[in-house]
């Protein structure tokens, strides 16, 4: 057998000691998603809420966005993480039906860091300035909801009025939607 | 050996091993002075318990090339069972064992082919088992197909070093394929760059955006993106997707079929269904070969120390082989990283009051010179104890630092402590006075 134990004395580490108990382990998960929350800059147009303070992993944020078409607004995710993360992007939800062309009647979020350009080096933080763009900035070109999609191209004021009105809790073009006005 | 040459029969104990022996017998150029071949070498080597995690593409080759290296106590451990699909490349299997435990009728082919050979099955997880089971190995090989496998593994493996027991110290190899591309690579852990540090050497998987599925599909893969991700959820929310359910498959591929044709799409089939949905990747049965080969040789070399192997530190321990362009092999020393969440810092004993408050523990923190925090956040596996941001966490968890850590915790839980001005945690191991 290889000496490797001798090769690791040579390496004199002795400081990390560690004993072989069988008690739970922070999971490398929980670890990073610690370091993502400590990190997280919400301001005042963000909350957070954890239904079990124990389980970081699963979480709601809460958008209120003071400027732009959906000012006024109150939006709900759902942010669901895996064991797997950050190798796997969290998966986020809008818990809302809401009228916006990048999220869809059913809440999956169409924004690129979600998904296709999903990194390990992106964090919380990232994904959550990315949403909160998505009511700045809603963007015609990647929709999820096509009517939404067309009526943001075709006529932004028109599109404007609608997402008013779907706010309050209205109907546009015979689709009904939730009220999420503060 | 000497058997070898008294006796020319077929019968001779050691014929089998007649190559090996010249290896195992002898001093060669790169064996230490102080090596001395022969009985004691062969003898540790059918004496060494090694572990075979994964008995699919890779573990079919792993374990016979282990049996046929001269390992003898040799235990494997796989969760699934035999699929008529895996009969082309893992060849212990016959049609007759679909539906059986891989793990299982592994073992059983193996034993048989090589005599002398033991193999102990576990069928089930990994995560079934606990430091206990690990600890009796010398060594582990994986041959897994999940990234969360392995990093478990891992984590297990690091966390189970101790500093006075040089028993602890388990060498971990582990081997990867996909399509004509693989690795091979050995990790000793806390020594060298573990599977955590190597994270980003993992492609993440390719994805279609989110909208291109809902809108416009170009191919057959879309459609079955479309059914799985946005059509399941708004039908059967209820029920739990099971890829191995052939009703779940069908449903699936009926659904990307229709709506494929509304595209004008061709080739959506039942099995490419299953393929994206489960996200298979090509198994290339030589390229399984060629990866297996090279882990257990390391395991060789490092059970019997007759050449020195992969992942000495300092030293290179990735081998990346690239057979899709022509080929193209190159072997790198992958290097730890200072501020891996699994390797860069085992966790410290820390004897400490039970009685203390959180929040005078966290104050010691502050105080300390290793240390000296400013925010510091820290939780346990099960419980956040006490958050500084987000504030609703903060807010929730604030009641905690009143409480005593005997309240909080079990003598000798692990707790992480970060802080934002920190690139690194800290972790401890907190023992009651």
């Amino acid at each position: 057998m290889l000496k490797i134990w001798n090769m690791k004395q040579k390496q004199q580490q002795a400081e990390t000691a560690a004993s072989g108990g069988k008690k739970k382990k922070v999971t490398a998960a929980q670890l990073r998603v610690q370091k993502d929350l400590s990190e997280l800059s919400l301001g005042s147009t963000m909350k957070t809420e954890f239904p079990n303070p124990d389980d970081i992993l699963n979480f709601t944020l809460t958008i209120e966005p003071d400027e732009g078409m959906y000012k006024g607004g109150s939006f709900h995710f759902t942010f669901a993480i895996n064991q797997n993360f950050p190798h796997d992007p969290p998966k986020v939800k809008c818990t809302q039906k809401i009228y916006h062309p990048n999220i869809d009647l059913e809440g999956n979020v169409c924004l690129n860091i979600l998904r296709e350009d999903w990194k390990p080096v992106l964090n919380l933080n990232a994904v959550i300035v990315g949403l909160q763009f998505l009511f700045l900035e809603p963007n015609a070109s990647d929709p999820l909801n096509k009517e939404a999609a067309e009526d943001l191209k075709s006529n932004r004021e028109g599109f404007k009025r609608n997402v008013r009105q779907s706010m309050t809790g209205g109907s546009v073009k015979g689709q009904s939607y939730e009220r999420v006005q503060k | 050996m000497a058997e070898v040459l008294q006796k020319n029969g077929v019968s001779a104990p050691r014929a089998r091993w007649k190559h090996l022996d010249k290896i195992l017998t002898r001093p060669g150029p790169f064996t230490d002075e102080d090596w001395v071949p022969g009985e004691d070498v062969i003898e540790g080597l059918s004496r060494t318990k090694i572990l075979v995690i994964g008995a699919g593409g890779l573990g079919c080759e792993i374990l016979k090339s282990l049996a046929l290296s001269g390992f003898k106590d040799i235990h494997v451990i796989d969760m699934d069972t035999i699929d008529v699909s895996n009969l082309n490349r893992q060849f212990l299997f016959r049609h007759s064992d679909v539906g059986q435990p891989k793990a299982t009728i592994a073992a059983k082919f193996v034993e048989r082919r090589v005599p002398g050979v033991k193999i102990t099955p576990f069928v089930g997880k990994i995560q079934d088992k606990d430091e206990d089971y690990y600890r009796q190995f010398t060594m582990v090989v994986c041959g897994l197909d999940s990234i969360e496998a392995r990093r478990w593994i891992n984590s297990t493996l690091v966390d189970m070093v101790d500093e006075d027991d040089p028993d602890s110290l388990k060498p971990l190899i582990d081997g990867g394929t996909e399509g004509f591309k693989g690795q091979a690579r050995v990790i000793l852990p806390t020594m060298t760059s573990c599977i955590e540090c190597q994270l980003d050497m993992h492609a993440p998987r390719a994805a279609v955006p989110l909208c291109t599925l809902a809108t416009i599909p170009r191919q057959p893969q879309h459609c079955i993106e479309w059914a799985h991700i946005i059509k399941w959820e708004e039908e059967r929310k209820d029920v739990t997707l099971d890829t191995d359910d052939p009703e779940h498959i069908t449903w699936l591929y009926q659904k990307a079929l229709s709506r494929a044709k509304e595209f004008n799409i061709e080739g959506v089939t039942y099995s490419m269904t299953q393929g994206v949905v489960k996200n298979i990747i090509p198994a290339i049965a030589s390229t399984n070969a060629i990866v297996a080969a090279s882990c257990c040789n390391e395991a060789f070399k490092i059970a019997t120390n007759t050449n020195p192997p992969l992942g000495l530190p300092g030293g290179n321990n990735y081998m990346m082989y690239s057979g899709d362009d022509s080929i193209y092999t190159y072997t790198f020393e992958h290097l730890k990283k200072d501020d891996c969440p699994v390797c860069g810092n085992v966790a410290k004993k820390l004897e400490v009051n039970g009685d203390m408050t959180l929040e005078s523990f966290l104050e010691s923190m502050a105080e300390k010179p290793e240390a000296q925090l400013k925010k510091p956040s820290i939780r346990s596996e099960e419980k956040t104890l006490y958050y500084q941001s987000p504030p609703s966490l903060e807010e929730q968890t604030r009641p905690n630092l009143k409480k005593e850590l005997s309240e909080l915790l079990e003598n000798g839980e692990e707790v992480v402590v970060t802080d934002p001005a920190f690139q690194i945690s800290f972790k401890f191991k907190l023992l009651f006075k």
